[in-house]
C-alpha cells in the first residue's frame, strides 16, 4: 500500500491545464498532483473545461476565503460566463427555477432562511436517537449478513437514503427509485437526455408526494414546505426543486464520506484506534471533520462568475470571468493544515471548506455532520475487526460525477 | 470585548451555534442567528473566535471595547 506522505505534488502543469485534473492512481485519495502544484506556484490561474472556456482557478484556503463571501462573486448561472460543471447543468440552467443554487444576495438570503427550518441545529440534533437506530440496524442486518460484505451496499447507501427520507418524508418502498435516479443525476458521464429524464423523474415524483403533504401532513420537510406553499412564501415548483436538491445533495456525498471515510480509516490504523478508544462527542466531531477536510469529496469544484472586477494578489479577475474553487486543494494547504496528507484526527480541523465556504456553505452540513459523528462512532466500535477485503488498486472510483467516490468496498471482520 | 452580528449577511448556518452554544441561538422558524450575550465572558473568547472564523456568510465581528 502506497502511503499518503509518499504522493507526487508536482506534476508538471501545461500553460492551461484541463479542469478537473486527474488524481495520481496510486494515491486515490490525495487531490490530483497538479492541483497541489498550482496551489503552490499559480494559486489563481486560468484552465480550460469541457466547453472550451477558461475559467480561473483558485486554489488556496486564504484566497477562497476572501473571494467567496464576496458580494461580488455571483452565482448566477444564467451569466454566460458561468463556468458550468458539465453539459447538463448549462442545458437546464435556462429552465431551472431561482433556488439557493443559483442566486446572489438579497434573493439568495430570502430563499434560503425560507428553507433553513428543519437544519436548525436544534432539530437536527433531535434526529441524533433515530439515526442511532437506523445505524445499529443497518449494522446488526451486516452482522448477520455474509462475511465479507460490500460496505457500500450493506451500510454507506442505505444510511443517508433512511435518514433523508425521514426527513423528508418519503416513504421506504420508494428508496431504490431514488437512490437510482440521484445517482444518474450527478454522473457527469451520462448523456445530458438521460439526467434529464432522471431529474424529470426526481420532480414528478415529488411534486405528486407534497400535493399529497397538504391534506396527509406528516412531521417532515415536504409537509412543512407544503405549508410555505399554502402560505404563499413559496410557489409550488420551488418547493418541488428544493426537494429533489435535498434528496440529491443528501445521498451521494453521504454515501461517499462514509465509504471513503471507512477506507482512509482503514488506510491510517493508528487514527482508526484512537476514534475507537473514545467516546467523548468532541473527539469524535472532530475526527468527523478531519475526515471531510482529508477526502473534499466535492471533485468538480465549487463554481462561480465575477459580477465587478476583482483584484486579487497580483491577478485581475475581470467582470464576466468564471470562477473554479478547488475544495481538496484549499483543504490540503499547509499554510493551514501542517503536513495536510496526513490523517490527523487530533488535529485543529473546523476551519476546513469541505463544505464549501460563503453564503452557499452546504445547506444539510449540520445533518451530515450528525450522521457521519452516529457512523464513524458506532461502526468501527461495534465491528473492530473491520478490514479491507481487496487491494486498494482493485477498487474503483468515480471520476465522473460531482463528488468523488467508490463503486464498491469490500470488508470483512 | 463586544460581539456584533450583521444580521442581514447571516445565512442561518446555524456554525455559531454549534461553536459557541453559550453566546448564539438560532431562530426556530428559520435559523437566522440570534445573540444570546453581547459581551461574553473571557473564558468564552475562544469559542467565539471559532465562531467568527467558521461563519460562511463572515456575519459576525469580535471588536475591542
Amino acid at each position: 500500500m502506497t502511503d499518503a506522505l509518499s504522493c507526487p505534488v508536482t506534476g508538471a502543469a501545461a500553460p492551461l491545464p484541463e479542469y478537473p485534473l486527474p488524481r495520481a492512481a496510486e494515491c486515490p485519495l490525495a487531490p490530483a498532483p497538479t492541483t497541489q502544484a498550482l496551489r503552490a506556484e499559480k494559486p489563481i490561474t486560468k484552465v480550460r473545461i469541457w466547453n472550451g472556456t477558461t475559467p480561473w482557478l483558485i486554489t488556496r484556503h486564504a484566497d477562497q476565503r476572501a473571494l467567496l463571501p464576496d458580494p461580488r462573486v455571483s452565482d448566477d448561472d444564467l451569466d454566460p460566463g458561468f463556468p458550468y460543471v458539465n453539459a447538463h447543468r448549462a442545458e437546464i440552467a435556462p429552465v431551472t427555477p431561482r433556488l439557493i443554487t443559483n442566486t446572489d444576495a438579497p434573493e439568495h438570503t430570502r430563499l434560503r432562511r425560507t428553507v433553513n427550518g428543519p437544519f436548525v441545529v436544534k432539530r437536527i440534533e433531535k434526529m441524533r436517537a433515530p439515526i442511532q437506530k437506523i445505524v445499529d440496524e443497518l449494522i446488526d442486518a451486516m452482522l448477520a449478513g455474509p462475511n465479507p460484505t460490500d460496505l457500500l451496499k450493506a451500510f454507506a447507501f442505505p444510511l443517508p437514503s433512511l435518514v433523508i427520507a425521514e426527513l423528508l418524508g418519503v416513504p421506504y418502498e420508494d428508496h431504490d427509485f431514488f437512490q437510482h435516479n440521484s445517482g444518474v443525476v450527478l454522473d457527469g458521464a451520462v448523456a445530458p437526455e438521460v439526467a434529464r429524464k432522471a431529474s424529470g423523474d426526481l420532480a414528478a415524483y415529488l411534486d405528486n408526494l407534497l400535493t399529497k403533504k397538504a391534506t396527509e401532513p406528516g412531521e417532515d420537510v415536504l409537509t412543512e414546505m407544503a405549508g410555505r406553499v399554502q402560505a404563499g412564501e413559496m410557489s409550488h415548483t420551488e418547493a418541488v426543486h428544493m426537494g429533489v436538491a435535498m434528496l440529491i445533495a443528501g445521498h451521494e456525498t453521504t454515501t461517499t464520506m462514509l465509504s471513503l471515510g471507512t477506507l482512509a480509516f482503514l488506510q491510517h490504523p493508528d487514527q482508526l484506534a484512537l476514534l475507537r478508544a473514545t467516546e467523548d462527542p468532541k473527539v469524535i466531531a472532530n475526527a468527523v471533520d478531519e475526515v471531510l477536510r482529508y477526502l473534499s469529496i466535492v471533485q468538480t469544484g465549487v463554481r462561480r462568475v465575477a459580477r465587478d472586477d476583482i483584484e486579487i494578489g497580483d491577478v485581475v479577475i475581470r467582470k464576466g470571468d468564471g470562477m473554479i474553487f478547488d475544495l481538496h486543494a484549499a483543504n490540503w494547504d499547509p499554510e493551514v493544515f501542517p503536513e495536510a496528507e496526513r490523517l490527523d484526527i487530533t488535529r485543529p480541523a473546523r476551519i476546513h471548506q469541505a463544505f464549501g465556504y460563503g453564503p452557499h456553505q452546504c445547506l444539510g452540513q449540520n445533518l451530515a455532520r450528525l450522521e457521519l459523528q452516529v457512523a464513524y462512532g458506532t461502526l468501527y466500535r461495534r465491528i473492530p475487526t473491520l478490514r479491507l477485503a481487496a487491494d486498494v488498486a482493485d477498487l474503483e472510483f468515480d471520476h465522473t460525477g460531482t463528488t468523488y467516490g467508490v463503486r464498491g468496498l469490500p470488508v470483512a471482520w | 470585548m463586544r460581539v456584533e452580528l450583521d444580521l442581514p449577511k447571516c445565512v442561518a448556518s446555524g456554525q455559531c451555534v454549534m461553536a459557541a452554544p453559550d453566546v448564539f441561538d438560532q431562530r426556530d422558524e428559520d435559523g437566522v442567528a440570534i445573540l444570546l450575550q453581547e459581551q461574553p465572558d473571557d473564558e468564552l473568547l475562544d469559542e467565539v473566535r471559532e465562531a467568527v472564523a467558521i461563519c460562511p456568510a463572515a456575519a459576525i465581528r469580535l471588536v475591542e471595547q
